[in-house]
Order: C-alpha cells, then structure tokens, then sequence
C-alpha cells in the first residue's frame, strides 16, 4: 500500500542485495562447479573447505543427502561423494553398517524398478505419442491401459475362486466331485430350467445369432451364472462352498477396483489440501509447467504453441468477463437466471425422453424376443438388439443437444465444458440404469400366485440372472461394433476425403477431432457395464480385456492417421483427475443395481449357486450361523447397534480434529505469508536508508 | 572410470564401449537405469564424427549437434537447456558426454521433485541473475506461444498475465521470484512433474 518495490531506484539497492547472504550463497551454490573446476589443481583441501557450503542448508551434515541429489555437475557430485566416503572412515562400525546397508538395498530396489520397466505393457507405443501429441492425449492412453490391467486381474480373480472349481468339481478331476441339492421348501415349477443348448442340426446362422447375443449354445457355458448351478463342491475331500466364494468374489474384485482407483487419484494429490485456490487453472502452473519437454515432433511443437496461446489468452479473457459478470444489472440478471432455468428444464426433458425410451425398448425387447422364431434371423437379431441401439443413440444424439444449449447459457468457458461434461457423464451412466430397472419390473413383476410363490417371473425368466447377464454381454459386444465401425466406415473414409478433395465445404469440415473427454466417457461406460456384468456373467472382464486391448490399437491408429488434436485439450493432470473422478462415478453406480440385485430380489430357484437360498446375500448369514459361537458372538456384535453408534461418534470426532488441524494450519501459513512481506518491505526501506545515508 | 577409457584410447585401443565401472560409476551419480545410460552412450556417440567416436567422454559435442537431436529440435527452450547443463569453459554451450548424461538424469522420471525445480528455475532464469522478473516472465511466455509476430500475447494481456503470475508467487512481493518462492509454487503445481520429464 505505501511501498511500491518500483519506488526504488534500481542501482543502489542492487549493490547491497548483491552482498545479501541469501543471494552469495544462491550464487555459490551455482556458480562453485566451474569455480572448483579451475581450482582442481589446487589439491583435495582446499575443495573439502568448499564443499560442505553446498549442502550446508541441511544443518551441516553434508552426508544427510546422497550425491545424486545435489544439483552439481557429475565432476562435482563425484568429489562430494569421495568426500562422503572418506568421512564414512570417521563414523561409528554401526552407522558404517547402517549406510552400506541401505545402499546395497537402494541398488537392489533400483534392479528391481529397472526390471519391472520391461513389463510395461506399451511402454514404446505410449513413448511415441507422447512424443507427437503431448501429455494431454497420452493420459488417455495411460489410462487404457489402467483398464485392461484392472479387468484382467478381476479376471483372475474370478476365474481361479469361481469358475477354476465349478470345472475341476463338474469334470472330475483330482478326485473331485459336485453334489446338486434340491432345495426344499421351494414349489417345484420354480425350478424348472431348459436352456436350449445344442439341439441336433441347426442352421450356421444360429451359431452366429447365439454369438452375438449369448443365447443357445452360449448360454450353457460357464460364461453365464446359470453354469454354476452347484451347491455344494468337493475337491480331493476338501469342501469348496461354491456360493460363499461366488459372492465374496464379486464383493472382492468391487472392493480391489475401489482401492485402486483411489490410490491412483490420491497420488496425484499431496499438498492440494492446505490452499483453497484451484490448483488446475493457476498461472503458474499454466506457464512454468505449460510446456511438454517430452514433445519431439515440429508439428506437434506448433499445436502446443498454438495451444498454450489460446489457453493464456481464453483464460485472461475469463478473468475480464468475471468482472463483466459483476457488474451485471438486476434486470440482466433476472434475464440470466430465467434462461438457466429454462434450460434446465428442457435437459431435463430431454432425459427423460431417452429414458423413456430406453425402457420402452427393453420392455418390446422383452416381450418380442421371447417368441422363439428362429426362421427371422435379422428382426431377432434386431429386436434382441435393440435396447443397446437405443442406449447409443442416446448416448450420441444428447452431448450434441447439451453443448448446443450450454451456449445459450452464458457461463465461463470453464464451467461450461464442466457442466456439458457432468451432463454427459449423467446420461451416459444412468441409461444403463434405467435399462436395469426396465428389465427388473419384468423379471419381478408378478401377477399369478403361483409367480409370487417362486418370487419372480418364473415363466418367462426360469433363470432371470443368466437373462441379465446376457443384457449385458450384448451391451459389451455391440458397444466394440460401433466403435470398430465409426473408425473404419467413418474416420477413414473422412480422412480420404480431406485429402483428396479439396472443395469448400469439406475442408470447412476437415478431420474429426480426437475428443479426450468422448473417449473417456465412452470406455467408462464399457467399465461400468463390466462391473455390473461380471457377477450375472464371470468371464465378462476377460471378454472387456480383450476388447480393451484392440480399443488400444483402433485408437492409435485412429489418432495417428485420422485425427487432429483439438483446440484446447486437457491438460495431463486434470485429465488423470477427471478420467478417475468419472470412473469412480461408475463404480458407485455399479453398487447400487448390484446390491439391489445380491440383497433385494429373490435368487432364482432353477439355476446358479443360490438355489437353495432367497437371496444371494443369505448364504451370508447361513455361513456366520456354522462358526463356533464365541465367533457367531463377536460378529453378531460388530453388526449390531451397540457398536456401530460409537464407531460412529468417534469417527467424527477423528474427523472434527483434522479440519481443525486444517484451519490452524491455514492460518499459520497466512500469518507467515504476511510476515514474509513485511519482512521483505524492511530490507528494502533499510537499504534504502543505508543508500541514503551513504551518500551524505 | 571414464578417464581410464580415454587413456585407453589415446594409447590406440579400440574400446568403443561404456566401460563396466563408468557405467556403475554413472547409475550411481545420476538417476538414470543401466539401460538409459546405454542409450545415452549409443546416441552420443552417434553425434560425434567418425574419428572421435573412440573417445567418446572426453569429447565435446558443439550446441548446433546437441540441437539435431528429436529431443530437443522442437523445444522452445532449447538454447537456455544447453547453456545450463554445459561445463565448458569457453562458453560455447558445448556439451561433454557427463553434461549430456546429467540433462538426461535431471530430465528423467525418477529424479526429484527439488532437482527438477531447482534446474527449472536455472533454465527459465534468462538473464543468469538469480531471480525471474519481468523480463524473463516476459521472455519465458513469448518462448511458450511461439516465435512470430502473431503468436504472441498482446502488451495488455501480457501485463495482466504477468500481474497474476507475480500474485500467486511472489511471496515477499519484491517483484521478483527467487529460487525458494519458485520451489514453493512448483511443489503446488499438479502438471510439472509429468511435464518436465525428457525420455530417450
């Protein structure tokens, strides 16, 4: 306020800042390397008096920190690592043990790093991405990979607890065998199931039909929950309770993806916690890390510059309407907020015509596949596709109305693709929903008694979870059609196009732009389908991984050859961050059908491992039931309210210490900023009295 | 060690390869693998002509071969890279093969976060001065835009981007960035370390 810095003159105070201690020793610490260069000659004492002035910021012990991180040349870290060594002579025998310890175990944990780098999985074809479109693209790609590691692991997992022992129990082999109780209690026109396997001769078209829509000779295998129809197993006298390990491998491969996803968000986030500014938007962080080092294609180099200029420019441009916005009048605003709502609305009109006709769709796809008439193979094939038709219609026709309304809006460009992006994710993710919900009306909806005894449509779905399942693998496949058409019936052609016609209009339109945020959703969407599928149809995630892998190189080619970058792509961070945000989005909603489903409705009695059950969750409880009694105590009392209030109450009182902590902690850090300030202020007023003072 | 290799050659051996205890020597002093090390040597060397390509640690490579590279050909801070990492004394910006390696190791995955912001901080210091001011806050977002007249910030823009820069950074409100406020901002910044990495 009274003391500009640009009130001093520029030429006295420079002399006295030059002779600041913080300044010589800055300047040392730069400028010793060559210094102690030329002084090499000079004989090793000389250099040990200098040296530990570079790391002396440490309290003096110049040891504390290895040699490769101090920013000196090789010559001088190789000096300041002989002089480490030698002072290792003065050391106590345990410290000397202590320091060569950890250095053979830093050299074996490095030869170990060093070998994990030759499994990555496209480490090169990532590398030259990178190289030619920035970091931005290859988060994305980074994060495919994520993908297709995940998926293969639930793979895993669910092939070595569920199906591994259902095939090694149902073949016989190592003495093993499988034993089919009849439930009891249960009205037997429930239990009747006749999947049509292999019937005789069939027509070719059939095996295609069943292929691509999980029903016939499909619909047998252990592809589908209706496979697993064992209640009890024994492998080499050992008894392998099939149900249990079926449901704890569902809640296992939900809760492995939870953590990991948390953990790879959480790593990017360690000191975003103490200042409230957005860290993704700051300048510096658009100007000191703007550049990608790793670019090494002129092209590119050009995009980036063209880039960087737009971002700097749309973001100073942002900051000038905020002020813009607030000096908005009452009447405009009115204006403003009337509009908003309106828009709102018709959003809101707009889902709720998909979701209508998504549940129309599944409801005739229901009702009309259900007809066996296998003479019409294309209308079948057609009506038993037609929710997943629908579904991608939706999930194409609505970003377009959506982006289109934004900008009716009047909103900041950032909010803007925010908003346009979370409506998106909204669509995409709760069409799946709706389409389970349509399906589960008619799996549960009942109007005979008879229907009511078995406590699901038993005429119609005698194995409702396989039906589900088979959903979902049509969804999957269908989905890996559109996205292997689009590249090869529409980006190519396009790219053709481009480049060998050259009249107005389709160089106005020009190639298609690589949409990081499209992509995503669309592979989250395939994510999510997965985690709901897995647990109707186990060998699901191995059919994702596959599909996975070929997106991966669909995708390059595509980006390589047909694709332009666009205009202001995310920058790598905010993309990790928003690619992970969305997919545990996904997760979240994955919970919800499948909890419903484990817990709420009834297991069908004519297949899978809860036959003898009524839900799937109450092999749970039938388990806990068959541990000694001090166990069955203790967990009972876990689950109980006499415990959980507490847990409640101290959790909060955990959590009410660290924000707490939080606050104290923010204010000490202003009360220092502003110390720093006056701090600075007086050197500079102190200088320049000196200065003054001098010249009397 | 490296000098033992160019006695070697100097004696007229025709040892062309990274010796055994360098190359220990090197993964020790550096954040680089053995393989990276490797790769560095192969492309190094390619630099050279042929007849030095038997010395290779004691040769220096000239700034206008070091900017052949793909690496750094289209890096907009190429000249200050150069002129940081070089030790020659002749202030041509050349580079010795160790030069070569601690860019490398300094621009790998694996160095730390303090060595990265410590060299940023050299690197975008354009007058050598210890501290980023204007001048080199100015000269450091023309090299981002681009060269060229009109890929650049106009002077409004340009003073009001370097208005906010100076207000999220400077701490003591001198004017300037030193070292500490520069390290400070970088340990908040999410994109520097995934920016600021170079891979063979």
């Amino acid at each position: 306020e009274l003391w500009l810095p640009e009130d001093v003159p520029a030429a006295a105070p420079a002399g006295f800042l030059q002779q600041l201690p913080s300044y010589q020793s800055a300047l040392r610490r730069r400028a010793g390397g060559s210094r102690e260069q030329r002084a090499g000659a000079q004989g090793a004492a000389g250099l040990r008096a200098a040296e530990p002035r570079g790391p002396e910021q440490h309290g003096g012990e110049p040891a504390a920190r290895p040699a490769r991180e101090q920013p000196l040349s090789i010559a001088e870290k190789r000096r300041l690592r002989d002089c480490q060594q030698a002072d290792i002579k003065y050391l106590s025998g345990w410290k000397q043990w202590k320091r060569t310890s950890s250095k053979s175990f830093k050299k074996v944990l490095n030869e170990a790093k060093e070998f994990s780098s030759y499994l990555e999985l496209w480490r090169r074809d990532i590398h030259s991405i990178e190289g030619k479109f920035g970091t931005g693209i290859q988060s994305y790609f980074s994060f495919l990979r994520f993908l297709v590691l995940l998926n293969f692991i639930i793979f895993l997992l669910m092939f070595s607890f569920v199906t591994l022992p259902s095939i090694i129990s149902k073949y016989g082999i190592f003495n093993s065998s499988v034993a089919k109780i009849l439930p009891k209690n249960i009205e037997p026109h429930c239990t009747v199931y006749k999947p049509s396997g292999n019937e005789g001769l069939v027509y070719f078209y059939t095996y295609l039909k069943d292929l691509l829509s999980g029903t016939g000779f499909l619909e047998v295998t252990s592809l589908f929950y209706g496979y697993y129809t064992i209640d009890a197993a024994w492998l080499s006298a050992m008894r392998y309770n099939l149900p249990l390990a079926y449901l704890l491998a569902t809640f296992a491969y939900l809760a492995l993806s939870l953590i990991w996803i948390i953990k790879r968000s959480v790593d990017g986030f360690k000191q975003n916690l103490v200042h409230g500014e957005d860290q993704f938007q700051s300048y510096c962080n658009k100007v000191f890390a703007g550049w990608d080092f790793c670019i090494t294609d002129p092209n590119a180099a050009r995009l980036k510059h063209r880039s960087l200029l737009y971002e700097l420019q749309t973001d100073l441009e942002e900051e000038r309407l905020k002020q813009k916005i607030a000096d908005r009048t009452m009447k405009e605003k009115l204006h403003i907020y009337s509009l908003r709502i309106c828009i709102n609305i018709i959003v809101f009109a707009v889902l709720s015509g998909c979701f209508y006709s998504i549940y129309r769709a599944t409801a005739f796809s229901q009702e009309n596949s259900n007809d066996v008439s296998d003479t019409n193979f294309q209308p079948n094939l057609l009506v038993q596709y037609l929710p997943s038709i629908v579904i991608t219609l939706a999930n194409f026709i609505a970003p377009l109305i959506f982006s289109f309304l934004i900008r009716l809006e009047d909103y900041s460009p950032a909010f803007e693709i925010r908003l346009t992006l979370m409506r998106c994710v909204f669509v995409r993710l709760a069409n799946i929903g709706v389409l389970l919900f349509s399906l589960w009306s008619h799996i549960s909806g009942c109007a005979t008694d008879k229907c009511k005894a078995c406590g699901y449509n038993y005429e119609l779905y005698p194995c409702w979870e396989s039906e589900v399942g088979q959903e979902m693998y049509k969804l999957t496949i269908f989905d890996f059609i559109i996205i292997l058409a689009v590249t090869l019936f529409l980006d190519f052609p396009r790219k053709l196009l481009v480049t060998h016609c050259s009249c107005k209009p389709v160089q106005w339109c020009g190639l298609r732009e690589f949409g990081i945020s499209d992509n995503v959703l669309e592979i989250v969407y395939g994510q999510t389908i997965c985690w709901i599928g897995t647990f109707f149809s186990p060998l699901l995630p191995a059919i994702v991984t596959i599909k996975y892998f070929i997106i991966f190189y669909i995708k390059k080619i595509s980006l390589m050859h047909t694709c332009k970058t666009a205009a202001r792509p995310l920058r790598a961070s905010s993309s990790n961050f928003f690619f992970l945000v969305v997919l545990l989005i996904g997760l979240v909603l994955a919970f919800i059908p499948l909890g419903i489903s484990i817990a709420h409705i009834s297991s069908s009695k004519a297949c899978g491992p809860f036959r003898s059950f009524n839900t799937s969750w109450a092999v749970v409880p039938d388990t806990v039931s068959g541990f000694p009694a001090g166990l069955q105590q203790v967990l009972h009392g876990i689950a109980s309210e006499a415990f959980a209030v507490p847990f409640f109450m101290v959790i909060c009182l955990v959590m009410f210490y660290f924000i707490a902590l939080a606050g104290a902690h923010k204010r000490v850090v202003e009360q220092l900023r502003e110390q720093l300030v006056m701090e600075s202020r007086d050197k500079l007023f102190l200088i320049r009295k000196i200065t003054e003072a001098q010249r009397h | 060690t490296c000098e033992a290799e160019a006695a070697r050659a100097a004696m007229g051996g025709s040892a062309s390869l990274l010796p055994r205890e360098a190359l220990s020597e090197f993964q020790e002093l550096t954040f680089l693998s053995k393989q990276e090390i490797l790769l560095a040597y192969k492309r190094f060397s390619a630099l050279l002509p042929k007849e030095e390509r038997v010395a290779v640690c004691s040769a220096r490579v000239p700034k206008s071969q070091i900017l052949t590279l793909p690496e750094l050909r289209a890096n907009p801070f190429q000249h200050r890279i150069c002129h940081v990492f070089s030790t020659s004394e002749d202030g041509d910006d050349s580079m010795s093969f160790e030069d070569f390696l601690d860019m490398l190791s300094v621009f790998s995955d694996s160095a730390t976060s303090d060595i990265k912001s410590h060299y940023a901080f050299r690197i975008f210091d354009f007058d050598d001065d210890g501290t980023l001011d204007r001048k080199d806050l100015e000269k450091l977002v023309n090299c981002l835009t681009g060269q060229g007249e009109e890929s650049r910030l106009s002077n409004a823009e340009m003073e009001q981007l370097i208005r906010n820069i100076l207000e999220e950074s400077d701490i003591d409100k001198d004017g300037t960035i030193n070292l500490s406020e520069f390290q400070h901002v970088i340990s908040r910044s999410p994109d520097f370390a995934s920016s600021f990495k170079i891979v063979l």
